[in-house]
């Protein structure tokens, strides 16, 4: 299987901003479970917009869909904050309180599972 | 009826023009607000009653129920937490930190995951800043580093920077020059005069090489530094130089980059020196409506910003052991109580996992992850709309809230009033 290695950093979007105060629609799941990678690191995967992927770190993974947006350089995927870029977010703060969302190392591939649901991502009852 | 000068409570932009219009006891209309701003106001689904879970399933109650167990729960633990306090009013949080007082609980607001570093910054090197206003009427250069504003803010540039004619900036966007700095062309970078696109983590080299151009010492610096040619490194401190009234905003690109407090220190640093030369401002871009009124709330009542621990009976602040995430990361509280946010969809998934262990009180008017997770839910009024109260614009300007309509719920001030009762009864105090 295909894989890159890039690094992800997450942030608002308005769409992500929109649904906030109503995460537990598919409308956010629909803007907030996506991955955006630059044309040049869509062909290396040999995928196109729609398909999902697996983004990997060294504290979790999660599955989500993708889509090019070539503002992102080559080497970096954005994902929206919210619980799908958290689930492989590193939890240290290095003593200031605030964990490092920008900036993590992942490994993406193509994926033939479905998208991670929200309530597993913190299913845990 | 149609109600004029309402406040938006969604961002940091607290924007004070928005027209709204009311039909029976619903918002039909909003206007002059932003897409998030609308959406907001217009309304979502929201909890309808209180709730307690039993055998894994939320069950229907009233409120005297809930605040019954919530105070239960709260007395009963040894280390309880307290998170949120950034989408409600002062006078809620005000409430607040008087139950963290009572409980010897930790409290903390959602500043700890966004601006923390930058608080530990201005502890350290200060905030030369100003107000909105100020730079609205005097600003010509205008920087936004890791703040895609255009998405977060969506409003800032329209009324406060890019746009607007000021009394000192009457061409507008034509006598304005806007730079943005970031690792990726963002729509705010889309806008800009000016993108400068840095290499991730690569802050705090990009903002030294300019303070070292800045001070004279333009040999000690490579041909190129975080991805940006030395040549544009030179122009950009030329630019900031000639500038009239030049002011620096920055977001999360900094405060959650490597480096989090040292990259803010540095930028702090280089408005600082600038004004050597010129004026020059630089500011924090907070996001949540009221995240600056809950630092402002805390200081005066706690003397720190966040992160403030009652368990010696006084206020101790020690960010990376009182802050939220490192308190679940070390799964070291045995109750929380969130108010006003939702850490289970923001946090790292990590330290989630332990807000899931244990007894979880939520107050708050959405359904969201964090009522997954809850045993008691407590549904509240939505501040700005149906309550009215006191919050903080991000550039520290304290404005009214407006109550539009009738809540059907009690406010955060009523619900945490009555736990904090309830305690005091429980405590015999
Ligand atoms: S910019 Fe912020 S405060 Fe202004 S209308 Fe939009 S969401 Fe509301």
């Amino acid at each position: 299987m295909k894989k890159i290695d890039v690094k992800l950093t997450s942030g608002r979007s308005i769409e992500q901003g929109i649904h906030i105060d109503n995460k537990m629609s598919s409308g956010y799941c629909d803007v907030a479970a996506v991955c955006e990678l630059n044309e040049v690191d869509m062909s290396k995967l040999g995928i196109r917009d729609g398909a999902n992927v697996m983004i990997k770190s060294k504290f979790g993974q999660v599955v989500v869909r993708v889509r090019t947006n070539n503002r992102n350089p080559p080497g970096i995927a954005f994902v929206p904050m919210g619980p799908w870029a958290n689930a492989i977010m590193d939890p240290s703060t290095g003593g200031c309180g605030t964990p490092q969302f920008k900036g993590i190392e992942v490994e993406i591939t193509l994926t033939f599972d479905s998208i991670s649901p929200i309530k597993e991502l913190v299913g845990f009852r | 009826m149609i109600i004029t000068d309402v406040l938006c409570p969604f961002c940091g932009d607290l924007c004070d023009d928005i027209i709204v219009e009311v039909e029976g006891n619903k918002i039909i209309e909003v206007k002059e607000a932003c897409e998030t701003g609308v959406s907001k106001m217009m309304g979502h689904e929201r909890i309808a009653s209180p709730m307690i879970r039993e055998d894994g399933k939320l069950r229907k109650t009233t409120y005297e129920e809930a605040i019954d167990k919530t105070a239960e729960i709260l007395t009963n633990s040894l280390r309880p937490l307290m998170y949120g306090w950034g989408s409600t009013t002062c006078e809620a949080d005000e409430k607040g930190i008087e139950l963290a007082e009572e409980l010897g609980a930790i409290i903390d607001n959602t500043t700890s995951v966004c601006h923390a570093p930058s608080i530990l910054a201005l502890q350290n090197v200060g905030l030369p800043s100003c107000t909105l206003g100020q730079i609205k009427n005097r600003a010509d250069l205008i920087i936004y580093w890791g703040s895609n504003q255009a998405e977060a803010h969506p409003r800032h540039m329209s009324k406060y920077t890019s746009f607007p004619k000021g009394f000192f900036t009457q061409e507008g966007r034509k006598g304005k020059h806007v730079m943005v700095f970031d690792v990726r062309k963002t729509t705010t970078a889309e806008v800009a005069d000016d993108f400068v696109q840095i290499l991730p983590g690569e802050d705090y080299r990009v903002l030294s090489a300019l303070r070292a151009i800045l001070a004279g010492a333009v040999d000690v610096v490579p041909s190129s530094v975080g991805g940006v040619p030395k040549e544009k490194l030179v122009e950009i401190v030329n630019r900031m130089k000639n500038s009239k009234f030049g002011v620096l905003f920055f977001g999360m690109g900094l405060t959650q980059s490597k480096g989090k407090p040292y990259n803010v220190a540095n930028a702090i640093s280089l408005v600082r020196d600038l004004n050597a030369h010129t004026k020059f401002a630089v500011m924090p871009m907070r996001g949540h409506y009221n995240v600056t009124g809950i630092t402002q709330v805390c200081t005066w009542l706690t003397g720190f910003a966040f992160a403030v621990d009652f368990a010696r009976g006084r206020p101790w602040y020690n960010p990376g052991e009182t802050s939220t995430v490192d308190v679940l990361n070390r799964g070291e509280c045995d109750s929380a109580l969130i108010v006003a946010s939702d850490p289970a969809a923001h946090f790292p998934r990590k330290s989630v996992e332990h807000l899931a262990k244990i007894p979880l009180i939520q107050i708050d008017p959405y359904p969201n992850l964090t009522t997954e997770l809850a045993d008691v839910v407590l549904p509240a009024a939505i501040a700005g709309i149906e309550v009215e109260g006191t919050a903080y614009r991000m550039d520290g300007v304290p404005l009214r809230l407006r109550k539009l309509i009738e809540p059907t719920h009690l406010s955060d001030e009523e619900i945490l009033s009555r736990i904090l009762g309830k305690v005091r009864e429980i405590r015999g105090d």
